[in-house]
């Protein structure tokens, strides 16, 4: 226990202010203003490699702090405000994408993560894929990147809050 | 393996053109069989099995497989006449991890493994049953629409068992797949898996790809080996033209493969840890990731290196610099690795999750053939690094790491032993950096030349099958995750266990789904 608690202290708070800082906390507070509770979001892979995977997951380090943000992962899309997409769309996955998305209750948003979601990307459109994210559920913003860094998703959530808040 | 060697087992063979000693062999009629015994016999390891479509050249299919072998690499092919319903003798009863790659096989070529399990396992209902997509007569743009069709998953019955479904979606940041269990209140009789729901047609679009753009596409096959995976593309195109890449491109391609290793295996520690309930491992582990990614990103060009690696080379020269700084990290990383290994170890809470859960014999990882990290846990002394070194692996005597719990305790202690091993190997790559380019000159292969890459990724041994076509293309390209050997190991781990215990025995082995898929 010792040995945690040290480690802990000297580790200290490694949380870093995302360049869009004074954004955040109007953000944050325009968040509490429309939900009146965190974020939540829901990730669906629609047949990405995983690439984007490590870096949504990233998103969770310390460094990143998303929780810390009032945006959190949910574990239903019953519960979720907005879908997080990765990957362009498999068939295979077509079906389950869009019973995700209709198990989202209105209103919600979109966000297609990475240049496979956004066309399909070095997958395209074949026999196995449809192509992006758009190609079978509405979307409200694409983040690009192969894979997209924490900080350019972070930007696109807030990017695409940012849009809902001013409305 | 003796280079003068013609015969394997009776049959003439000759040198394929590889990173590691390989040789292949026509093994027509009986010989397909007999041959697949005498390697079973001998102690061979299903590497992988493929087909392909040569129709256009001999009104034939052709069936290859390839094994492990102390010597080096075999690979045995068989041609199957152009009939009504093509077929070949199955290998599953010697090689119980065949049977996906036959059933895989089917989907895309319409050639029927004997014996096999007639179960769609790549095709759903997104193209009709009698469409064969991999064939080379198959336009890759047609459309079908889903059809949706039962999957018949096998039933448990008694008293009290009861079924639980989970999947394609999961709860976190997952890839898809379906998992069936059977189970008497919280005991796991039986779990089927359902894959396939990320085949993205990867070897389709291989056909007729541009020699020079593969490695993109190679290392977008599974995103967390893309190092392994480019390397092994570019390992069998070098072999193929014979090109030699510079000592400098070697070392960064090394280096490069294990910072990959040590990212996957610090982020599953930390995840690992998340899972037994300790969120504490998480954020050290996660914060030592972010720490290797972002030195990554400042000195390889990227926190993913999925594009470092390309044909005679790599992309990318270190600063001077470099150097100085990633020894600096090693020793940082090392430091919080030592303190963290003895947290674990000594957490009783997480000892008792970690300890007998989803075990693997030995015995039974044998059978099943498991291989890479899972295999390592079970008993199974096999890393390619250490057993068939390729340059420059040749000149750093890989140390290799076993246990013989088979536990998720077993498969957390490999990975931290080959965290430090790698640390070392990367220090030693370090030290010995020659100078000089990164890169040299690869020209287009000719026509109709055949070749294999084999890397030893973060999760076992990754290969990348291919022949050459017309004008510097892809004539066709087979694509081998390790995880496709590994996911049915899971469904033996699991008997027994509770299922709140399955998600920590799932990532303990932490396979690719889009690797298998493919």
């Amino acid at each position: 226990m010792f040995d945690v608690l040290s480690r802990i202290v000297r580790t200290g708070i490694l949380t870093e202010t995302p360049s869009a800082a004074p954004r955040t906390e109007e953000l944050q507070r325009g968040i509490y203003r429309i939900l009146g509770r965190a974020l939540c979001i829901r990730h669906v892979d629609a047949g990405s490699c995983n690439g984007c995977e490590l870096e949504l997951q990233a998103l969770n380090n310390p460094y990143y702090n998303l929780e810390g943000m009032g945006i959190k992962f949910v574990a239903s899309p019953r519960h979720a405000d907005l879908l997080l997409v990765t990957g362009p769309v498999s068939v295979n996955m077509e079906e389950a994408l869009r019973r995700t998305w209709n198990a989202v209750p209105d209103p919600k948003l979109v966000v297609a993560v990475g240049d496979c979601a956004e066309c399909g990307g070095i997958f395209g459109k074949s026999y196995a894929i449809r192509g992006g994210v758009g190609d079978v559920i509405p979307v409200n913003h694409t983040v690009h990147g192969c894979p997209p860094t924490p900080t350019a998703i972070l930007s696109g959530i807030l990017e695409v809050l940012s849009r809902v808040s001013e409305v | 393996m003796n280079p003068m060697q013609s015969t394997i087992f009776g049959v003439f063979a000759t040198p394929l053109p590889s990173n590691l000693a390989a040789i292949r062999c026509e093994a027509q009629g009986d010989d397909w069989l007999r041959l697949a015994h005498e390697l079973h016999a001998s102690g061979a390891r299903l590497l992988t099995l493929w087909g392909a479509d040569d129709r256009d050249r001999c009104r034939a299919f052709r069936v290859r497989a390839a094994w492990l072998t102390p010597d080096g690499l075999v690979i045995t092919e068989r041609r199957i006449a152009d009939t009504e319903q093509p077929s070949y003798p199955g290998l599953a009863e010697l090689f119980p991890s065949a049977e996906r790659m036959q059933r895989a096989m089917f989907d895309l070529l319409g050639i029927r493994a004997t014996g096999s399990d007639t179960r769609g396992w790549l095709r759903h209902s997104g193209w009709p049953e009698d469409v064969f997509p991999l064939r080379r007569d198959f336009d890759a743009t047609t459309h079908y629409p889903s059809q949706p069709e039962p999957y018949p998953f096998v039933l448990v019955e008694g008293d009290g068992v009861h079924e639980i479904a989970v999947g394609p979606v999961h709860a976190g940041i997952i890839e898809p797949g379906h998992f069936r269990f059977s189970v008497v209140g919280e005991k796991v009789l039986r779990l089927e898996e359902r894959l396939g729901y990320t085949h993205k047609g990867i070897a389709k679009l291989f056909q007729n790809m541009r020699q020079k753009v593969g490695h993109g596409l190679a290392a977008r096959i599974s995103g967390d080996s893309a190092v392994a995976f480019s390397w092994a593309w570019c390992a069998a195109l070098e072999a193929v033209t014979r090109t030699v890449c510079p000592e400098r491109a070697l070392q960064l391609r090394a280096l490069a493969l294990e910072h990959e290793r040590l990212a996957n295996h610090l982020g599953d520690l930390g995840a690992l840890g998340n899972d037994a309930g300790f969120a504490f491992g998480l954020t050290q582990f996660s914060r030592m990731k972010e720490d290797l990614l972002r030195a990554n990103a400042e000195l390889l060009g990227a926190r993913y290196l999925m594009d470092f690696i390309l044909p005679g080379g790599v992309d990318w020269d270190p600063p001077g610099y470099a150097a100085g700084q990633l020894l600096l990290l090693y020793r940082e990383l090392e430091e919080g690795l030592v303190r963290m290994r003895s947290i674990y170890d000594e957490h009783a809470g997480i000892q008792d999750r970690f300890r007998e859960a989803g075990r693997l014999t030995p015995d039974l990882a044998e059978k099943l053939g498991a291989v890479g990290l899972a295999a390592r846990a079970s008993g199974i002394a096999s890393d390619l690094r250490a057993d068939h070194p390729w340059p420059p692996y040749d000149k750093l005597a890989p140390k290799l790491v076993t246990q013989t719990a088979g536990d998720v305790a077993a498969r957390v202690q490999v990975r931290f032993d080959e965290i430090f091993e790698s640390l070392r190997l990367c220090r030693a790559l370090l030290e010995a950096l020659s100078d000089g380019p990164v890169r040299t000159y690869i020209p287009p292969a000719e026509a109709n030349r055949a070749g294999i890459g084999v890397i030893e990724g973060w999760r076992g041994p990754v290969a990348i099958a291919l022949e050459t076509g017309p004008d510097g293309t892809i004539r066709w390209c087979h694509a081998h995750d390790p995880s496709v050997q590994n996911w049915p190991l899971l469904e033996y781990a699991i008997i027994g266990n509770i299922v709140p215990d399955f998600p920590l025995i799932n990532k303990s082995f932490n396979l690719s789904y889009s690797g298998q898929d493919a």
